[in-house]
């Protein structure tokens, strides 16, 4: 593949990272997006709805594909892994491999591919609650709309029907990883988050009782193009639960997991019990929590939340959730953080409010880069910048906002050289 | 202009993606050069590869073809491969997504569908031309107006990437609220202790800042023009000066929540009842002591949330009055080691890395959280100030007394406009110090002066003064807030090329307001950028069409200039438009307000539509072959039929599909031809509007709601069955409705009957 040289590049192509290449391509600059999964969107392109509006995040999605698609500007690399960079303001060297998609640009998403397939796999885009088949499109409003294979089954032989059965000749097995270098005046990180990993959490019993999940796999039930085709069904018996309960700072908020604050849960947890509540009208919810923490114009989503009468909150941390034998029910008990009472009651799914990690704990743009104790980006007046949550907790809406000002900064880091 | 280009359209008919197994291709291709009369019409297997598009490009290069229909998949994929440079129309027509995935293959009505749409895709590459040059002069010119922290930030970063600035601050400093704060919240790791505020470090980068100019004591007295040529009257002490702008940075700021208001928790009852602005001021004082004596306080309570969270006052949370108390019982700590400080909350909020500050304060034993809801504040003998508390959780009610009560109040946006003229509420004018509540957070102006000059609830809160049809200011929208999208795209307003920051547009601090100014200052030169190319700025960004008015056919009837979400169109004496394309999104809903069909894109007509619908075969009543068009929008709407086509849902194929910019964008005459060309029902599919719409101009789909009550009038003077027009709000994820939507309503349809005017 051909080096290429940019104004900006950015590291990312989630909600943060799109928004910081649309914005400065906008402008005028040449920027490239190398973007690791294979498709754009990140982890806002797994959820059903966003908070306060309860609206699909595919809408706001989509205006950027649309932008990026009219943008000649925008040089986006998918299934593409930064192996290193180097330099300094106004002369970095990102270092590039591109991993093959096995499928070439001829594909048409035609899915002829997917309907002759036989091998399927785990579907991490639905943190494993579905299967897809080993050629697959990410999910149903993909961008780039291609479909890819698997790594894992690419020497598989009996992806020969799959490759078949394409009536453009798209699927090339044969495909190898190549690198490219960026020459970029300013590097834009915005490699975003994942969810803290919730069977560390071990007295809320995630991974031993069935029916304990998590925030984002809440998302998934509930999206139309999830696991379930958007109905809420526990996991132990695809039964629609009658008593949710939604524990809190799970993980967050704790010197045993994580210290500070993940400042989205909380309207998270809302949002979900509000569709809980119309997607279930005879269910009840019950959210036990610290603090609730929707700050500004969230508050709305709050105060319409506490006049729904089956809709409940409690003071109190989740201490335990234990599983009722032979039910698949959970005893969650909970405690008063000042007065150390215990409470106790029976319901049938556990969601999880787990907090944000950033990708960065583990794979820092540069051995130097300035972190924090937890692996966020700390924000310099020079280096590699960091974007959305690779530099602290934040919500879409303000990831935008973020990522806004950070192609700003790296707007002003190149008119400096 | 449109009409000068001459038109030379060709057809592509793709077979490829099993579309020639699934519909009659040598048909369609009549259809297409017998019927429609287009000249060239080619098909192949796979338009999109190499070899297809160079056979589209080869036509262009040697038979000088300008429009270019091509039959296949939908213009979602594949668009770099379709582009053939500004000067080529081009058509998409989604024969596989409208046609081959969702309908029975080999049928009659599956191929009467096709045909339909090679004609109307025909009819429209006959009529469209692509955009010519666009000539505006466009300055590029940054105004911020407001220099406090985020004005400064903004300012500075304009200035830094480029762009000559001009700053008005209507104080005479620079510095904004943040001036009269002691410290800042901990931002850098560990993140436990206060820091400096950094704002003379700051105001000294602007003032030393060779593009930024700087007005102090100055306001702005009037805005005239559009983005890339505002023209601003600068008032200051000395006179009024002119400046040539090109977009704007509204960075205003805020004020307190007015503690008048607050008497209910004590404040003007009792005399030890102070405000977290008092409590910074005594922080610059380094002296805490009781109003009423003058004596250093040892013990203070502050009351989280006086006013937010608040239904009678402000039912927004404020956002930093939690950290603001929290910094502030650091300074009385500090000050008083042998102090007691009381915080009491409903929720303690501090979300992100601010947890660790909140730790950090919790470590310190003088320092007491209590949770639960105040329910009384009185005044004690020795002037001690009593606060009693219900719902605690220790499940008791419980009183703290304390020498001195902090009110948290919060924040209030400086474009909110009181009920001024509503009697004894005065609008939060004089005295903003004493007013109200603290906080580390931000930005420029505290409105005192700025909404005392000539403001009035109508003409909002004076700050921009704009010589706009649909008023002065930013509209007040809710909480007074003025940015137009909130969640969706942050920044935007309502009015183009003005683009919000810090604390006008949301509760933040200092350092929220820092990273937000840099947002803000990106699409402020974003947008005079992507003017300067002709280019329409967010959410059609880079569309280079652009509305003609042919203003000799106006009636003054004035929609155009109402419904206009982004305040496009002035008016003369008479009520004719006046047109300021620059502030122009290009959303159409001009086009589909006008009863005199005389706003048309080069693209994009009311005359165009009706051609096409007019060019759709519309079966005799005996073949029992209902029609019903149906008007998509292209945004969210579009996309949940293609993906329903993805899925392969099938639908009835009695529908014809017309995509829209905008639901806003439909034209009431499109449903009256489409109602005499015999077509049996119309469909709408729009975004959710009310108060949490999902329409990208904010108003589209509201407005193409009310001009369907307009619609039903019609309907009942033409004795029609008021079924035969139907709108429904469809979101982009809700495509697995669209079977079932389309289906009852052909079934319902079905059952009326056909149109009593089909064949007329």
């Amino acid at each position: 593949m051909e080096n290429l040289t940019v104004d900006i590049c950015v590291v990312g192509g989630g909600m943060a990272g799109m928004t910081a290449a649309i914005e400065a391509a906008e402008i005028g600059k040449e920027v490239a997006l190398i973007e690791k999964e294979a498709f754009l969107g990140g982890r806002v392109a797994r959820m059903y709805h966003y908070f306060p509006k309860q609206c699909p995040p595919t809408c706001g999605l989509e205006i950027n594909f649309r932008r990026i698609r009219q943008n000649p500007r925008i040089h986006y690399f998918t299934l593409a892994d930064v192996e290193s960079v180097d330099g300094q303001d106004g002369a970095y060297t990102v270092k590039v491999r591109q991993n093959p998609r096995f499928v070439n640009e001829k594909c048409t998403a035609c899915g002829e591919c997917e309907t002759a397939c036989e091998l399927e796999r785990d579907s991490d885009f639905d943190y494993g609650l579905k299967k897809t088949k080993a050629v697959y499109l990410p999910h149903s409003m993909t961008f780039p709309l291609r479909h890819v294979v698997d790594p894992a089954f690419a020497g598989d032989a009996k992806m020969k029907a799959a490759v078949d059965a394409c009536p453009v000749d798209a699927i090339d097995l044969g495909q190898q990883a190549e690198n490219f270098e960026v020459a970029a005046g300013a590097v834009v990180w915005a490699t975003g988050w994942k969810p803290y990993d919730a069977a560390k959490i071990e007295n809320l019993g995630f991974g031993q009782c069935k029916n304990v999940i998590t925030n984002v796999m809440m998302e998934r039930l509930a999206a139309p193009n999830g696991p379930t085709e958007g109905k809420i069904l526990r996991p132990s018996d695809q039964k629609e639960p009658t008593k949710v309960a939604f524990a809190q700072c799970a993980g967050s908020r704790d010197e045993n997991h994580l210290p500070y604050c993940s400042a989205v849960c909380c309207a998270a947890t809302i949002k979900q019990a509000a569709y809980v509540r119309e997607k279930l009208p005879d269910a009840e919810v019950h959210v036990f929590y610290i603090d609730i923490r929707t700050p500004g114009r969230l508050e709305d989503i709050y105060t319409n939340a506490q006049e729904d009468e089956k809709l409940f909150f409690h003071r109190g941390k989740a201490a335990r959730v234990t599983e009722k034998p032979g039910t698949g029910n959970l005893m969650i008990e909970a405690e008063n953080t000042l007065t150390g009472e215990k409470s106790e009651m029976e319901v049938d799914l556990v969601v999880l409010a787990t907090g944000m990690v950033p990708n960065t704990a583990d794979a820092p743009p540069t051995s130097d880069a300035v972190r924090d104790d937890w692996g966020f980006l700390v924000d310099g007046d020079t280096g590699v910048i960091g974007a959305g949550v690779a530099s602290r907790p934040l919500d879409v809406s303000a990831s935008v906002q973020d990522a806004t000002g950070k192609a700003m900064k790296a707007i002003c880091t190149k008119a400096r050289e | 202009m449109a009409e000068e280009i001459e038109r030379k359209p060709a057809v592509y008919i793709c077979t490829g993606c099993d579309i020639a197994g699934a519909v009659d291709i040598d048909a369609l291709v009549n259809v297409a050069e017998k019927e429609s009369k287009i000249p060239l019409c080619k098909t192949h297997e796979c338009f999109c590869s190499t070899e297809g598009a160079a056979l589209i490009q080869k036509d262009i290069t040697d038979e000088g073809v300008n429009g270019v229909v091509i039959s296949g998949c939908s213009s979602r994929i594949n668009t770099d491969v379709f582009n053939f440079g500004p000067h080529v129309y081009v058509d998409r027509v989604p024969m596989r997504e409208f046609v081959t995935w969702c309908h029975e293959p080999n049928d009659e009505d599956t191929q009467m569908l096709a045909e339909d749409y090679i004609r109307m895709a025909a009819v429209r590459a006959q009529n469209a031309a692509p955009p010519s040059e666009f000539e505006e002069e466009v300055g590029k010119r940054i105004l911020v107006v407001g220099g406090g922290i985020a004005g400064l930030n903004a300012a500075l970063s304009t200035a830094e990437a480029g762009y000559e600035t001009v700053l008005v601050e209507k104080e005479g400093v620079l510095g904004g609220w943040s001036t009269r704060f002691t410290k800042a919240f901990p931002k850098k790791p560990p993140y436990r202790d206060l820091q400096e505020t950094g704002v003379d470090e700051l105001v000294a980068r602007v003032t030393g800042n060779n593009r930024i100019k700087v007005y102090t004591s100055a306001t702005v007295g009037e805005i005239s023009g559009q983005p890339g040529q505002f023209d601003v009257t600068v008032n200051n002490g000395s006179g009024s000066s002119q400046e040539r702008i090109g977009a704007i940075v509204l960075a205003s700021g805020w004020r307190p929540y007015k503690a008048d208001k607050l008497s209910h928790l004590g404040y003007g009852t009792c005399k030890n009842v102070v405000t977290n602005v008092d409590v910074e001021k005594m922080a610059k004082e380094d002296t805490f002591v009781r109003p009423s004596d003058g004596q250093p306080v040892k013990s203070v309570a502050f009351i989280q949330c006086a006013g937010s969270r608040d239904q009678d006052h402000l039912p927004y949370c404020s956002g930093v009055c939690c950290r603001v108390s929290l910094k502030q019982a650091k300074y009385i700590r500090e000050k008083y080691p042998d102090s007691k400080v009381y915080i009491l909350y409903k929720d303690l909020r501090s979300p992100g890395q601010y947890e660790l500050f909140y730790a950090q304060v919790q470590e310190d034993e003088g320092v007491f959280l209590t949770k639960g809801e105040v329910v009384e504040v009185k005044e004690e003998a020795d002037g001690k100030v009593t606060v009693a508390l219900d719902d605690t959780l220790l499940g008791e009610s419980i009183e703290v007394t304390a020498d001195m009560v902090v009110l948290a109040s919060g924040m209030v946006p400086s474009t909110k406009v009181e009920e001024s003229s509503a009697g004894g509420e005065k609008t939060e004018s004089e005295d903003g110090d004493k007013a109200a509540e603290a906080a580390d957070a931000a930005s420029a102006t505290d409105a005192p002066e700025a909404s005392a000059e000539g403001a009035s609830a109508e003409s909002g809160a004076g700050i921009l003064n704009l010589t706009y049809r649909l008023g002065t200011d930013l509209p007040n929208l809710k909480y007074g807030f003025p940015d137009s999208h909130f969640v969706c795209f942050p920044y935007e307003t309502r009015r183009t090329g003005i683009y919000a920051a810090g604390a006008v547009r949301a509760p933040m601090d200092m350092a929220q307001s820092t990273s937000d100014a840099h947002g803000a200052a990106m699409k402020a030169i974003q947008c005079v950028e992507m003017l300067g190319r002709g280019e329409a700025v967010h959410p059609r960004s880079g569309d280079l069409s652009y509305p003609n008015f042919l203003l000799q056919r106006c009636t003054q009837c004035k929609r155009c200039t109402e419904e206009c979400p982004f305040g496009t169109l002035n008016e003369d004496e008479k009520g004719t438009p006046l047109v300021n394309l620059l502030r122009c999104r290009r959303c159409g809903i001009c086009t589909g307000s006008c009863p005199e069909r005389i706003v048309s894109f080069s693209n994009h007509s009311v005359q165009m539509t009706s051609k096409v619908i007019k060019s759709i075969d519309v079966p005799d009543e005996e073949e029992e072959k209902p029609r019903i068009l149906v008007f998509v929008c292209e945004n969210d709407a579009l996309p949940a039929f293609e993906t329903a086509a993805m899925k392969r849902l099938k639908y009835s194929s009695m529908v014809r599909i017309i995509p829209l910019r905008c639901l806003g964008n439909i034209n009431i005459i499109w449903i009256a031809d489409s109602l005499s060309a015999g077509f049996d029902g119309v469909m709408l599919f729009g975004c959710k509007h009310g108060d949490d719409y999902q329409c990208h101009y904010m108003k589209g789909s509201e407005l193409a709601d009310y001009r369907m009550g307009n619609v039903q009038d019609k309907l009942k003077q033409l004795v029609l069955e008021e079924e035969r027009v139907r709108i429904h709000e469809l979101a982009i994820d809700e495509y697995d409705k669209v079977p079932k939507l389309i289906d009852d309503y052909v079934e319902e349809i079905v059952e009326i009957g056909p149109n009593p005017y089909k064949g007329f």
